[in-house]
């Protein structure tokens, strides 16, 4: 082994670290192998968690300030093996390494026998499965942490196929599993291709894969390859974001997931396409357009909107859930379009504030998803069921679980005191102070964006409220709900390692200020190098440079504490201290029975009714009459939201694709001749091609 | 700074203290109006001394959450008051003074109730929940781009900022900008505290109420925490109102605690003008049905873009 980087003499803390985390990534596969199932998850469980403690370790430094470039052109020419670490490698290694720690732990608890499944071995604790899943949080480190075009497209795939097999998992209890993994698999195929494309174009040009060759050389490419480069890397890394309209395959494979690798490709693998996005992007084509900004700004509007509308009908927890992902992506690629806009018309420490926001948002929304999809999990696993109309009363049976879920929904809601909240109070500074950075164009479409991040976070409170008031609150409103039990000791570990993360980054930002600054500046060039920070840290919160704009979120808490403290102390001294309970009103009936309660569906239909052109949601009532026309037998309505833009687009593309294959069979009709013939005509065609 | 920190404590009990006053007030202004004599201006008051000295009841199978929320929202409200320069601009929390972090706190005291209505486990509670927040949902675009447009000129969306800032400059004031974030904020305050039309504040209709429906199940203490709270929403924002787009009398940066005095005033003179003129406006108003309600919450968003638009296309503070 040889460092690469001349001046980096002696033992590389980062180095080490990396090596180290090899060998755990080794050991944890190895584990998932292990033949006792109890054995096998503890041992597994703790090694991935291990793997995810070092991952945040090794963003830290690499947030500090640590760099690392090592490459081995020797040892296999082709391949071209290199690894380089910088600032903005190090927020999306402190991301994956965040949720795969709390997801490694939690799977212990999740994968273990009990909760609704009863004594028979959970199909999360196969060796397949643990095994899959080592493999899938070592190849997102090695997405993040690779330096050439190869190891990132080998990191890529690795990714793609372990998480395919991971959402496979449980394919014998439900026939959905398989749609949504074939589902997946297409459209995680389809974006490879496009990111292989990407990188041809840039490899072929620079003739090395190198990512410092390829920056040197993307300023020579021309005006259509740069065009090409950049359309290909909306497209390949969109598709993994879960963006519109590419973000199908996410409805289906979240929820069909165990939850733990649910957490892990919400709260990371989504983001790796953010990654690629600024990796490729801005940092090796350094491009700094406000064409190619509005069109990632659009993109992210529509994801914005489109996620949470689709998410605030949802009645599947775990559905809702993955929406809210596209959301979040939404928020994160309108922070990054903003920054290429800002960027593009010469502002470019506003640009650093943008893509401080859109960083901090990814780590804010990895911290809270992943504790949201543990959350999911351990009610399917308590209950057995994801359809938030049959839950209901979890916060008397499972009051530990509702009371992380809660803070999991404060901070998804984007309200204080939760993280979400500042990361998205920075978007918003970012827009409003860049609407005068440059023309016409900017000064409507960033108060256009400040009106859909507004939209986009007033349904999120009310996405959040409706998962959680009806999920958890209230009465049971079917038998499985009120059986429910408290999930085991190792699962509620693993939530309570992301709630104290969510806790930290919500009073104090402050502390990962620099380091974003950091990445911030790799990706607005003429802030690299002296000149104020864009976002400084201030007594525990954010301020702006220049700008008078301040948060100091731990004030904001101590605020809302000390006045609820008050507020509750004066009403014990001041009214009569003890508390009846009683029926609730029932009307003067009848007792009231969970029938009555609103559901998660009457509780969006306002909202379904005013957003109806955009759901279009399919609605059917059939009417059975008795003898004569005013009698009825009975009614029966039923109705079902299901994705527009699968219905609209895919489906139709399916259907065509279908029927040209089958149109395509005519050709294969069984006769050998047939078959020589194409073989010879094969031939000829390549040897007229290569002698052209 | 003195002037600041005793402001900031000033400002809560003035304003706990005066809500149930203005509300009082705009019930006696509708009464008079509709010819009725009216319970007179400390009704509130009696009513609220009345329900804290009763025992809270509680409905069978609610948890925390309901216990809670009472006291969240009248958390809410009371940080609000602390940390909108309302007598002064020398606010001395400047870390919580933006206008953005307002508005979130706001929706937390929404959001503390509407799980409340959720967790009673009733059919009304569900109801009531369900279409208070989606009001405060579609209300949201348009209080954000009113914050945008108020905090163009200013260069910040800190309070202090923006009001010392059309303090310097009252020119401001009756810029299009102004004016049209000033309708819609108008309208945002409307929704936010369930006036009409939005909200009928006296109805007990089962098919109409929002924010009744919502509270149905509070009795006693809760009940005056709850009431008092919404109140106070009321009282903030109607300053608020008076404070951007009236902003005399406040005590500015080099004022003595003396001044305070002559702030607390304008402050009690602006709130009880605005209600007045509200309750004066509401005798002449229905209830709108609650799927007009987006409609005119749409129309509200139109003019807040405008005002943005406009502050950027006739930028009248940056040249004079």
């Amino acid at each position: 082994m040889s460092a690469a980087l001349p001046g980096t003499a002696g033992i590389d803390p980062l180095a080490t670290l990396l090596a180290a985390q090899t060998a755990v990534a080794v050991a944890a596969a190895a584990a998932g192998c292990l033949p006792s199932a109890r054995v096998r998850a503890a041992v597994a469980g703790w090694l991935v968690a291990l793997l995810g403690a070092g991952a945040v370790v090794a963003g830290g430094l690499a947030l500090e300030g640590h760099r690392l470039a090592l490459s081995w052109p020797a040892v296999v020419p082709a391949l071209d093996p290199a690894l380089r670490v910088d600032a903005l490698s190090g927020v999306f290694l402190l991301i994956i390494g965040l949720v795969s720690a709390a997801a490694g732990i939690y799977a212990i608890g999740y994968a273990a026998p009990g909760g609704a499944h009863g004594d028979h071995p959970s199909p999360a604790g196969s060796r397949t499965a643990w095994t899959s899943f080592a493999l899938f949080v070592a190849s997102l480190q090695l997405v993040v942490v690779a330096g050439s075009a190869t190891t990132f497209l080998l990191g890529w795939e690795l990714m793609a196929v372990t998480s395919a097999l991971l959402v496979l998992t449980e394919h014998r209890a439900q026939q959905a599993v398989r749609g949504a993994a074939l589902w997946y698999a297409g459209m995680t195929q389809l974006g490879f291709l496009a990111i292989l494309g990407c990188f041809a174009v840039l490899v072929a040009h620079a003739r090395a894969g190198d990512f410092t060759a390829l920056r040197a050389s993307a300023a020579g490419l021309g005006g259509t390859a740069t065009f090409v480069v950049a359309a290909l890397a909306l497209v390949g890394f969109g598709s993994k974001a879960g963006m519109v309209p590419l973000h199908v395959w996410l409805p289906r494979a979240h929820p069909e997931a165990p939850s733990h690798v649910s957490a892990v490709m919400s709260g990371a693998m989504v983001k790796l396409g953010v990654y690629g996005l600024l990796r490729v992007g801005v940092d090796l084509l350094g491009i700094h357009s406000r064409e190619w900004g509005l069109a990632i700004l659009a993109a992210g509007g529509a994801s914005a909107l489109y996620g949470i509308l689709q998410a605030v009908v949802a009645t599947d927890l775990k559905r809702l859930l993955a929406y809210s992902t596209t959301e979040n992506v939404g928020l994160i690629l309108i922070g990054v379009g903003a920054g290429q806009v800002l960027s593009g018309s010469g502002r470019d420490d506003l640009a650093a504030v943008a893509y401080v926001a859109a960083l901090l948002h990814a780590i804010n929304h990895a911290a809270f998803k992943g504790l949201l999809f543990l959350g999911a999990g351990s009610v399917l696993r308590a209950t057995g069921l994801r359809s938030l109309d049959s839950l209901g009363g979890l916060v008397s049976r499972m009051p530990a679980t509702t009371a992380l879920v809660a803070l999991g929904a404060l901070a998804a809601a984007a309200l204080p005191p939760g993280n979400g909240f500042v990361s998205e109070w920075l978007l918003l500074q970012a827009l409003v102070h860049g609407q005068s950075a440059g023309g016409l164009t900017t000064a409507l479409v960033m108060p256009a964006a400040v009106a859909v991040v507004a939209l986009t976070a007033g349904l999120a409170v009310a996405t959040f409220v409706k998962a959680f008031g009806i999920g958890f609150l209230a009465r049971p409103r079917s038998p499985a709900a009120d059986a429910a039990t408290e999930s085991p000791r190792a699962m509620r570990a693993g939530m309570g390692v992301l709630a104290l993360a969510i806790a930290v980054l919500a009073v104090a930002p402050a502390m990962l200020a620099p380091g974003l600054d950091r990445a911030a500046a790799a990706l607005a060039p003429s802030t690299r190098g002296g000149g104020a920070a864009a976002v400084q840290g201030s007594a525990g919160g954010l301020a702006l440079a220049g700008v008078q704009a301040r948060l100091q979120p731990l004030l904001v808490l101590a605020l809302l504490v000390g006045a609820a403290m008050a507020v509750a102390a004066a009403a014990r001294l001041w009214g009569r201290p003890r508390r009846r309970v009683a029926l609730a009103w029932g009307c003067g009936g009848q007792r009231l029975s969970p029938r009555m309660e609103y559901t998660a569906t009457s509780f969006a239909e306002p909202l379904q009714r005013v957003f109806v052109e955009v759901l279009q949601p399919e609605q059917d009532l059939t009417v059975t009459p008795a003898s004569g026309p005013y009698l009825v037998t009975r009614l029966r309505y039923s109705q079902q939201v299901g994705d527009v833009v699968e219905r609209r687009a895919y489906r139709p593309a399916l259907n065509l694709l279908a029927r040209w294959a089958e149109r395509a069979r005519g050709l294969a009709p069984g006769s050998v001749h047939r078959y020589v013939g194409y073989a010879f005509a094969a031939l000829v065609a390549v040897l007229v091609g290569v002698s052209w | 700074m003195v002037t600041g920190v005793l402001a900031a404590v000033v400002q809560p009990v003035l304003l706990a203290a005066g809500a149930p006053l203005l509300i009082g007030l705009m019930r006696t202004v509708r009464a008079r109006t509709e010819g009725r004599i009216g319970g007179g201006v400390l009704q509130p008051w009696r009513d609220l001394i009345k329900l804290l000295r009763k025992e809270p009841v509680t409905a069978d199978g609610t948890s925390w959450v309901f216990a809670a929320a009472p006291v969240v929202l009248m958390a809410t409200s009371l940080v609000i008051a602390v940390i909108v320069p309302y007598l002064s601009t020398q606010s001395p929390l400047p870390g919580a003074g933006d206008l953005f972090a307002v508005v979130a706190v706001l929706l937390l005291g929404t959001v503390a109730l509407t799980l409340a209505g959720l967790d009673c486990g009733t059919a009304f509670g569900g109801m009531g929940s369900s279409r208070e927040i989606t009001i405060a949902a579609l209300v949201e675009p348009t209080v954000l781009l009113s914050v945008f447009a108020l905090s163009v000129p200013a260069g910040s969306s800190n309070l202090a900022a923006i009001i010392r800032g059309r303090m310097d400059d009252p020119a401001t004031l009756a810029s299009p900008t102004s004016l049209l974030a000033l309708v819609a904020l108008v309208v945002v305050t409307i929704a936010e505290t369930g006036r009409l039309p939005v909200d009928n504040p006296a109805t007990h209709l089962e098919l109409t109420m929002i924010h009744e429906a919502m509270i149905l199940e509070y009795a006693g203490r809760d009940l005056a925490l709850v009431e008092w709270a919404s109140w106070m929403r009321l009282g903030v924002l109607l300053g608020l109102i008076g404070n951007l787009f009236a902003p005399w009398g406040i005590a500015g940066p080099g004022d003595g605690p003396a001044a305070l005095l002559v702030a607390a005033l304008a402050l009690v003179v602006k709130i009880g003008w605005l209600g007045m003129v509200l309750a004066g406006a509401e005798v002449f108003l229905a209830k709108i049905r609650l799927f007009r309600v987006p409609e005119l919450l749409a129309g509200s968003l139109v003019l807040a873009f405008l005002a943005v638009s406009a502050a950027y296309l006739l930028p009248q503070g940056v040249h004079q």
